[in-house]
């Protein structure tokens, strides 16, 4: 199975062994990784802003890269969710782009949908002692259908217990630009999953998609939690926790 | 009504510094309609009321499709039965076409149902300048309008308000005891309306659907309120949008399968009633005159549109219920009639493009709103329209054009790409110091850390890594 592995922009300059991470286990479940080197931006952050032709220009770009593999998977559902449900529609006046742009789009996975459902990953290698509870993020969520994968995951790691928190479905407040355009908002949405999270006592949130992630960690440590930890779903189920 | 549109930073700022509010929006969040909703889906069952929302949709724009001669069909039967069908291009003219039927009637005092309209022409205010004393008898409304404020809601108006702040406002209005308990301020309330439903000369109320094929309006409530505004005084005006018309009762029945359990969780309203011309020959109750005025506002203009799937949307509140930033900020930061996520996309349709620059952008995206949407109503999709046009008029800062252009230019340029991150990862790695996180960004990433930490990169990019691992250059 030849499998080209999105790392995402915000892996690449934020958390590169999440990266590693995705690759390992891509690896353990028996796929042939292919990771193209001029890989950057799926374009998300131009089309939420209303700049069509730069979100469009980056999609041909990423079609261009990735339409030889058999998959496209990414650790993000916001990212994968770009591709999957957003790129056909930004050709809709183009029908020979829209058609290969669907063929990629109907190929796209979030890495723990591809896990679990694609490649049926049967043994994962990590291991983690402890409680951890995990956010839903909200593309992966709505735009992918990632929800039961990632715990069917998680289930397999050696050591671990899920503990769900109230409302895991509720956004974080992240939002791309809107994090920073609307900080004070932001802060206080998110203000409410780190109090939604701590309640359960977890010692980990675990989470799929770096944005979610950096918010949450944000906010928690500003609140005065350095206790709890924020991992990425991929770096506990490769056994990738120990260092930032 | 005043339009503070422009305004949302400041008054969401005002609205998160604001303890009270805080409190009772927390409790909406906690206990709120959300999970009403959630349990009244459950015991329809998922899959059903997905195909519901299905059949509301195509309703819905099979009605808009349509909207020309079904408007025609409507206004045919409606006069036939003895009401009087009237149309209005803009909310002020809505506005005069109400004082002038005051006029014509000699009327003085006003009994009103909920109306969202009402709120976008500013009637209370209208009529009272005009000598009519407008009293609202939608308990929520009553307390808004005893406070001297506008709806946060569309369908829980005073849901901003805790309990002991009604308590305050009851005690000072009906000069009785101060009562905290809900019932006994209910029934206090209750009394205080019943003697102006009495001496009302007029009866104005919104419309949630006006039906085609028999000239009727349609109006769901849960205090009955509705049914005495439009039966007890001599002259009814049903006051709503152009996009409100439905072919048949049929198709009535269907929304309202999806309308109250969307809102409130409810299988059915407590009430919901019909109004079909005015009082018969043989009627012992009901107007003697009654006036239905279509109001277009800005409506027409999203026909045929992009826009269009907007004017599907059945006033139900379940996306601002569902929203992250409606639940934390609350309606009256989003600074016009309609807040929330729906607020969001018809305010700046409405009122321009111009005049509410930060609402399309007021929102995470989560597609919270999206998913519950009885009409499904692509609420995300269509705020990022909306961003779309504010980009092609030209409408955002320079700043921002300027930094995603460079940020567009180098992503599509691998090579510079690299460099750029390779530069960041250290500079952001070195920022972020022994604690490995930055609290004062600089730039535009200050919005970030106002009220977060930014936890800093690792320091190498994954490429530059990936490259030395398979013993590239």
């Amino acid at each position: 199975m030849r499998v080209g592995l999105f790392v995402t922009c915000l892996v690449d300059l934020m958390r590169p062994s999440i990266g590693f991470a995705a690759l390992e286990l891509l690896e353990a479940a028996g796929c042939e990784v292919y990771v193209p080197p001029t890989q950057t931006c799926c374009g998300q952050p131009g089309y939420n802003s209303g700049d069509r032709d730069a979100a469009r220009a980056l999609a041909e770009k990423v079609l261009a890269e990735f339409e030889g593999c058999e998959y496209l998977v990414a650790p993000s559902g916001s990212c994968a969710g770009m591709i999957k449900t957003h790129y056909p529609e930004l050709f809709a006046d183009a029908p020979s782009l829209r058609a290969r742009v669907e063929r990629l789009a109907g190929r796209v996975h979030e890495l723990t949908d591809f896990l679990a459902n694609v490649a049926k990953l049967e043994k994962v290698p990590g291991e983690l002692r402890g409680r951890v509870t995990y956010h839903d993020s909200c593309a992966g969520l709505r735009e992918m259908g990632v929800k039961a994968q990632p715990r069917a995951l998680l289930a397999k790691v050696p050591g671990l217990a899920l503990v769900e928190m109230g409302e895991c479905e509720q956004c974080c407040g992240f939002g791309g630009t809107f994090s920073v355009k609307f900080g004070e908002i932001s802060g206080a949405i998110a203000d409410r999953k780190c109090e939604a999270l701590e309640a359960t006592g977890a010692d980990a949130v675990v989470l799929g998609d770096l944005g979610c992630m950096l918010n949450i960690e944000g906010r928690l440590r500003r609140r005065g939690n350095e206790a709890t930890r924020v991992l990425h779903v991929a770096e506990v189920l490769a056994g990738k926790t120990g260092k930032r | 009504m005043q339009v503070h549109s422009m305004h949302f930073k400041a008054r969401a700022g005002n609205a998160l510094g604001d303890a009270t509010l805080q409190a009772n929006l927390q409790k909406f969040g906690s206990a709120g309609l959300a999970a009403l909703r959630a349990r009244a889906v459950e015991a329809y069952g998922h899959a059903a009321f997905e195909r519901l929302r299905d059949a509301g949709a195509q309703i819905r724009d099979r009605s808009l499709a349509d909207l020309d001669t079904l408007i025609e069909r409507f206004e045919r039967e409606a006069t036939r039965r003895g009401a009087t069908v009237l149309f209005a291009r803009t909310r002020e003219e809505a506005r005069d076409l109400v004082l002038e039927i005051c006029r014509r009637h000699g009327l003085k005092k006003a009994v009103k149902s909920k109306s969202m309209l009402s709120e976008e022409a500013g009637l209370n205010e209208a009529l009272a300048a005009a000598g009519v004393l407008p009293v609202e008898t939608d308990l929520g409304e009553y307390i808004i309008q005893l406070a001297g404020e506008a709806p946060s809601h569309i369908i829980a108006p005073a849901v901003h308000k805790s309990k002991e702040e009604v308590a305050d406002l009851f005690e000072r209005a009906h000069a009785k005891p101060r009562k905290t308990d809900i019932p006994e301020m209910t029934r206090e309330a209750r009394e205080a309306l019943r003697t102006h439903f009495v001496s009302a000369d007029l009866g104005i109320s919104g419309g949630n659907f006006l039906v085609a094929e028999t000239g009727s309006g349609g109006i769901v409530t849960n205090e009955g309120n509705g049914r005495m505004v439009t039966t007890l005084p001599r002259v009814h005006v049903c006051i709503t949008g152009i996009e409100k018309v439905i072919p048949t009762l049929e198709d009535f029945a269907t929304l309202m399968r999806l309308l109250p359990r969307s809102a409130t969780g409810q299988p059915i309203s407590n009430y919901i009633s019909f109004f079909t011309g005015p009082k018969g020959r043989d009627d012992r109750d009901g107007p003697e005159h009654m006036y239905f005025i279509l109001v277009d506002g800005g409506r027409t203009n999203l026909v045929g549109t992009d826009m269009q799937e907007m004017l599907r949307c059945i006033r139900c509140g379940a996306c601002m219920n569902h929203c992250p930033v409606y639940k934390t900020v609350g309606g009256h930061a989003y600074g016009w009639v309609y807040p929330g996520p729906m607020g969001s996309v018809l305010t700046p349709s409405y009122i321009g493009l111009e005049n509410a620059l930060d609402l399309p952008h007021a929102a995470t995206l989560c597609n919270q709103c999206g998913v519950v949407c009885p009409v499904k109503i692509p609420l995300p999709d269509l705020l990022r329209k909306l961003r779309e046009k504010q980009v092609d008029r030209g409408l955002r800062p320079w700043s921002e054009r300027f930094a995603l252009r460079v940020w567009a230019w180098a992503a599509l340029h691998p090579r510079i790409y690299a460099l750029g991150a390779w530069w960041a990862a250290r500079y952001l790695r070195f920022l972020g110091g022994g604690l490995k996180r930055i609290t004062k960004l600089p730039f535009a990433g200050r919005g970030w850390t106002l009220t977060r930490d930014f936890p800093a990169p690792q320091g190498k990019t994954f490429r530059e890594l990936y490259r030395k691992r398979s013993g590239g250059a």
